[in-house]
């Protein structure tokens, strides 16, 4: 009747004043004003400081591998403080709600938080940490200048932030979805979710998988050609193999996540019926198919932890690794296998006995893989001299988690038990004993033992052991209870009991996690501390912990460059045989280096794709269209710039060696 | 480790550094052909989908009631046709003609055009009949399978068109040879779904 | 401790083949004593649950064997190999040993033999869809008993029990004689739940338009807890009922007061229910439409729809042809389920009924046919094919 709601449906798409919620919930009204007013602050300091051309040539532009995986790293930190907020709500939510007390968190809010908790913890915590340490670490430790194609590792990163901002977006802009992580049909379909939760999930994942399938590609062909002369495959740090590993599966799995999201926002967009229970759609295949990427996923996020491990314990232990090969064997199988299980994760979904037990049985093969690689750190300790610094720390609180974790994945592995286990706070607390357990203490044994490669001075030991202690307790409290729970039949994503005998469990899971809010706490200020007193910390030698592989030999921030001359391997732990041969430090004889370019066109392009991404949630057909031509358009005239690098003059490189060589001169007087 | 040792004198202390600059094998044709890998994995994901889906009419209309072979065997030499026409696109970049790569470049571009026009003629047909993709899980997967394959070709040849303005302007640098090569792999890749499309969406869906 | 009391119970059936691991039964029973409250997964008290049971004990004290010594040799190794330790040994260089690497290897994997072995034979004789061959360990079952039929359907967010035997139905209470075999069928109205009594038996997922089956027996008279251990959207968690273990005389006076109700559940009564609700108190309904189930597992309550097994049954002869596509109306089954304030972005479809033949085939004449005028009033069916009324 009216032509102006037309219109404004039009202009806006689905997009109205009723979609921002912190006009109607409390603690989302508190939420965004304190978004708001820290955002101001930041923005105000930045441009009261005059550091918005610093951070556009230096940071959001740069092609440097080092930065990147820097800004990656930090890119978790803030999500994981969002995933953490969400953890903490659930956590208070469960040890309130029994009986009459409804708790605090209507299941409508609380069913956002847990699917936004596990989404953001995986997809924007985990990921980046693992792909930022990946990028920071592999071409130092392979003798490379820089990855194979900087200017798409730029984008990756990019990417994968733009994902990161769109889930943050959905928090005052509507909803997020009420799905659980994985958003299983039919409750994704449009009939059961009919908001725009499911669309701001379809489309942070779809934006931020370009990204990480992306920098999969990038990081092989790093690997595969721009290894050192002489570091043949076998040569290879433990960490680097890791990294091959995880990134064959990021490309050999994610594909298949942005189809199966493909499929499922047809059933959403255009009516399709791939999953849907009418007119021949077949939800069960959506299932498997998200298992398909989901189960290779869980490795792409444990073997860089592993990698970890295997460095720092060698270096830690001040010995060689013990059974390389067989640790590498070990890797390689656990790719391998990694895609034989999926199906284990819906073991009652009425599969016949003979494929659960297959399945099962591949699964418990895993564990003989792993627990060899166990025992190669176990006996790396075995005749060292272990020194416990942070990093080791980390690295012994895992080996005597994980395996726990490891104990109670195998059980769930049995078909009949999973019947009883499935679904339940048992399996809960089961993966996150190898997630926080494994992915998380390696991600920070890593970030302390490589920190000051990055920044050329070490993290304040105190506040690290503090982060330690708090989150490794924190851990046991916080989950341990939850198996117990597992065992009492209850169920996850409840948001409320009728129980009353439960609550002190929920209780104790509670304190837990404020403990582990205590350990992030610590670790916020084991940064700012470091930072303060970054003097005292300094490491002008670039191998502060006695290294034993290349990314030790050169400076700490190592240069733009990386490695004024590129290395020659002969060894497998190349910088510890460079060291006991007599290395001697080039000092004279400096080349120029050709260098990429840095770009703005990765933030640019991504920029679009959140543009193109939010338009296509609001069904904001008109701002969809515009932004898609101008991605692509773009992208096309991006690819009319020839002039893509160019050349570090000898003279700055000279510059830049002296110094360092008086830096050392004088360490040695 | 000591500074003052010097290396001159010991003949037989390792290599540890090179004195030139060193150059990694350029990686570009590797993560081309891994990307090529990733998309043939989305595809895998639609024909196995196809594959579950396929013969859910929802009591609707089967293959047999809809595909015309003839169509499709026309649309399908048009695509292998223009896989040969690439063929000549390269030797001609081989010999260093630009104008001999730019002509094969748009003959190729000309038969992609004429395939996507037919596909596009068929949906409209099918369409029209009412035969949407809502209509059935064997529908939508069909479309869904087809419309993909229709999609990477119509980038293809937005790429292919790219590519002829740049070796207009640069001439055949290396860049633009490496580019060549790449949409080379992509379009051969194209054309090696198709066949699986062909075969199994369209024959073994008719005749099977 | 009444729970560690039965484990040591359980486990006494285990000794024999394990009676080396005792240490390992002795640290499970402590973890168990620490606890002190109702692990109803490890204390179940029927006798599929029961042997779930004592397959994660038996899986973790397998386990142990491995996890136990490398968890001591970890700490061990710490203290030993110190930095401060200069009596240690220090060997930088020992970095290979082939014996020990063989039994790196050989030790998990003998473990995984045996638990692979367990897991392939407790697969098989635990699988939900196998009817039942014993009562308890002591009481085996002939080969052709009948078990008692229990149908279920999770709706939102509700349990429906249909007991077609009995012809009645029941709300978010279900119960069963005790030491009787149970056959559960189950499916959903529209989204993935899990039916679950963890005294009972594991769980299984119900799904639209899909059957799946559980085989089980209660062992005690009890009251026990049952819910979905499947997330499905708002009024999940108040999924819950309670599941009454009762002698065969108090199944009969239960029966008997379901009986009592007059309320009958039919195809109306049924589309009336399947609306979302939260919370939902028992009830009961005396007699049931017998046909009901199969109308709800084919997704047909509503007879304007045709039935999956109907549409899957053209299917298998080669689809409706061209005349089918039509053969389509606009949204009803899905809609009473439409749960948020936003209206649908278009508008979904559905198969309509088909007259079928005698014979159960399609006449070429009828299928021609758009039979939009199937005997339904309702206007909510407007006779707009699929195609033309989506409105993207």
């Amino acid at each position: 009747m009216f032509s102006n709601p037309d219109l404004l449906h039009f202009i806006f798409g689905r997009l109205s004043l009723d979609s921002f919620p912190m006009f109607h919930e409390p603690i989302l009204a508190v939420t965004f004003a304190g978004v708001v007013l820290g955002g101001i602050v930041v923005l105000g300091a930045l441009t009261y400081f005059k550091l918005w051309g610093y951070l556009w040539r230096e940071w959001i532009t740069s092609i440097d591998h080092k930065k990147i995986g820097i800004m990656y790293i930090i890119l978790a930190l803030v999500m994981l403080l969002r995933g953490f907020a969400d953890a903490i709500m659930m956590r208070a939510q469960q040890a309130i709600a029994f009986g009459d007390v409804a708790g605090y968190l209507p299941p409508d809010h609380y069913d956002q938080i847990f699917t936004a908790h596990g989404v953001i913890m995986i997809f924007f915590v985990a990921m980046p940490l693992v792909t930022g340490l990946m990028n920071f670490v592999v071409p130092l430790q392979i003798g490379a200048r820089d990855v194979a194609f900087p200017f798409l590792n730029n984008f990756s990163f990019w990417m994968t932030t733009a994902g990161a901002i769109t889930v943050m977006i959905s928090l005052f802009v509507g909803e997020f979805a009420k799905t659980g992580w994985l958003a299983y049909p039919p409750l994704s379909d449009i009939v059961y979710s009919p908001g725009v939760g499911v669309d701001y999930y379809i489309w942070a994942l779809q934006i931020a998988g370009v990204g990480t399938l992306l920098s999969g590609v990038n990081l092989i062909v790093t690997i595969v050609k721009m290894r050192a002369p002489g570091m043949s495959m076998m040569k290879m740090p433990v960490f680097t193999w890791t990294s091959l590993c995880t990134n064959i599966l990021i490309v050999a799995a994610f594909p298949v996540l942005t189809a199966v999201l493909v499929l499922l926002s047809l059933d959403r967009y255009l009516d399709m019926n791939f999953f849907t229970n009418d007119l021949g759609g077949n939800a069960m295949m959506y299932v498997n198919l998200i298992w398909i990427w989901g189960h290779p996923e869980v490795y792409i996020l444990i073997l860089p932890a592993f990698g970890v491990f295997s460095e720092v314990v060698s270096t830690f232990c001040r010995k060689r690794l013990f059974g390389y090969s067989s640790m590498v064997y070990a890797t390689i199988v656990i790719t391998i296998l990694s895609y034989l299980v999926w199906l284990h994760h819906f073991f009652t979904m009425g599969s016949g006995a003979s494929v659960n037990a297959f399945f099962g049985i591949t699964t418990m093969i895993i564990s003989i893989p792993t627990g060899a690689k166990i025992f190669n750190w176990l006996f790396t300790m075995y005749k060292g001299r272990i020194s416990f610094d942070v990093p080791m720390l980390w690295t012994m609180g895992f080996m005597l988690t994980f395996v726990i974790g490891g104990m109670t994945g195998v059980m769930l592995a049995v078909p009949p038990a999973d019947f009883v286990l499935h679904n339940s706070l048992f399996l809960i607390a089961h993966f996150h004993n190898v997630i926080i357990g494994g992915v998380v203490f390696g991600m920070f044994a890593g970030i302390v033992y490589w920190f000051p490669k990055a920044f050329g001075y070490k993290l304040d030991p105190f506040w690290g052991k503090m982060s330690f202690w708090f989150w490794l307790v924190g851990f046991y409290f916080a989950f341990m209870p939850l198996y117990v729970l597992g065992l009492m039949g209850v169920t996850r994503r409840m948001n409320h009991f009728d129980d009353g005998s439960l609550q002190i469990w929920f209780i104790i899971a509670a304190f837990g996690a404020v403990l582990i809010a205590i350990g992030i706490a610590s670790f916020l200020m084991s940064l700012v501390v470091s930072f303060i007193k970054r003097e005292e910390l300094r490491d002008e030698t670039g191998d502060p912990w006695d290294g034993r592989t290349l990314e030790w030999s050169t400076s700490s921030p190592p240069p733009a460059y990386n490695f004024a001359f590129t290395p020659v391997v002969h060894d497998l732990d190349a910088w510890a045989d460079m060291k006991k041969r007599g290395y001697v430090r080039p000092t004279s004889g400096f080349l120029d280096i050709h260098m990429p370019k840095n770009t703005g066109a990765g933030a640019i392009l991504a920029g679009m794709s959140l543009v193109l991404g939010f338009a296509l949630i609001w069904h904001i057909w008109w701002l969809a269209a515009v932004s898609f031509i101008a991605l692509i358009g773009t992208a096309i005239a991006h690819t009319f710039n020839y002039n893509r690098d160019y050349h570090i003059p000898a003279s700055e490189v000279v510059a830049t060696e002296d110094e360092r060589t008086a830096l050392l001169a004088k360490q040695q007087a | 480790m000591t500074m003052a040792n010097t290396t001159a004198s010991q003949t037989e202390a390792p290599v540890f550094y090179l004195k030139e600059e060193h150059h990694p094998q350029n990686g570009t044709m590797l993560g081309f052909w891994l990307y090529l890998m990733s998309d043939c994995l989305i595809f895998a994901i639609l024909f196995a989908t196809h594959g579950v889906l396929g013969r859910n009419y929802a009591a609707g209309p089967s293959p047999a009631d809809l595909f015309d072979l003839e169509l499709v065997a026309i649309n399908t030499s048009m695509l292998l046709f223009s896989s040969i026409t690439y063929g000549f696109a390269m030797l001609a970049m081989e010999k260093g003609s630009i104008k001999g790569t730019q002509m094969w470049l748009a003959i190729t571009g000309l038969f992609g055009i004429a395939f996507v026009g037919l596909e596009l003629y068929e949906f409209h047909h099918l369409w029209h009949i009412g035969a949407t993709p809502m209509r059935s899980g064997f529908l939508s997967s069909f479309y869904t399978l087809v419309a993909t394959h229709g999609l990477h070709v119509t980038f293809g040849i937005i790429w292919l068109v790219t590519l002829m303005v740049q070796v207009g302007k640069r001439g055949l640098v290396p860049e633009n040879k490496r580019r060549l090569m790449c949409l080379s792999l992509f379009w051969h890749f194209l054309d090696v779904i198709w066949i699986g499309v062909f075969s199994v969406v369209y024959l073994l869906g008719v005749l099977g | 401790m009444v729970v560690c009391e039965n484990i040591f119970q359980r486990l006494t059936k285990y000794k024999r083949m394990l009676s080396k691991l005792a240490r390992g039964v002795a640290i499970a029973s402590v973890f168990t004593l620490l606890t002190g409250c109702n692990l109803v997964v490890m204390d179940p008290s029927g006798d599929i649950a029961s042997q779930q049971a004592d397959l994660i004990v038996v899986s973790t004290i397998l386990m142990l064997i491995i996890i136990l010594p490398v968890m001591a040799l970890t700490v061990f190794f710490a203290w030993k190999y110190r930095q401060s330790n200069k009596d240690a040994e220090y060997d930088p260089e020992w970095h290979h040993s082939t014996k020990l690497e063989i039994v790196i290897w050989s030790a998990p994997l003998a473990i995984i033999i045996a638990l692979g072995a367990i897991t392939w034979v407790s697969t098989h004789t635990l699988d939900p869809y196998r009817p039942l061959d014993r009562i308890d360990a002591e009481r085996p079952l002939e080969k052709d008993h009948k078990p008692m039929v229990v149908e279920v359907v999770s709706l939102d967010w509700k349990w429906l029990f249909i007991y077609p035997e009995q012809g009645i139905a029941t709300i978010n209470e279900l119960a069963a004689p005790i030491d009787t075999p149970i056959q559960f069928k189950i499916t959903s109205s529209g989204i993935m739940n899990s039916f679950y009594i963890p005294a009972l038996a594991g769980m299984i997922y119900s799904m639209a338009g899909m059957e799946t089956k559980l085989h089980a027996v209660i062992n005690e008279e009890g009251v026990y807890d049952g819910f979905s251990a499947n997330y499905s959207g708002e009024g999940f968690s108040h999924m819950r009922f309670k599941f009454h273990g009762l002698s065969d005389a108090g199944f009969d006076d239960w029966v008997a007061k379901v009986r009592e109700d007059s309320r009958g559940l039919g195809r109306s009564e049924y589309l009336e229910l399947e609306k979302p609700s939260i919370a939902e108190p028992v009830h009961y309904f005396g007699n049931v439409d017998p046909e009901l189930y199969q109308a709800i597992l084919n997704m047909c309550v509503d007879q304007s729809k045709m039935c999956m097994n109907e549409m899957m049954d053209i299917d298998r002869k080669g689809g409706g042809g061209i005349a089918g596509i039509y053969n389509v109306m606009s949204l009803t089954y899905d809609t009473p389920r439409e749960r948020g304030s936003q209206p649908l972005p278009s508008t979904k479809s559905y198969v309509a009924t088909l007259c079928t033949t005698p014979s159960g085939g399609l006449s070429q004449e009828i299928s021609s046919i758009p039979l939009f005028d199937n005997g339904v009033e309702d206007d909510r069916f407007s006779p707009v094919p699929a195609g033309v009324s989506t409105g993207f």
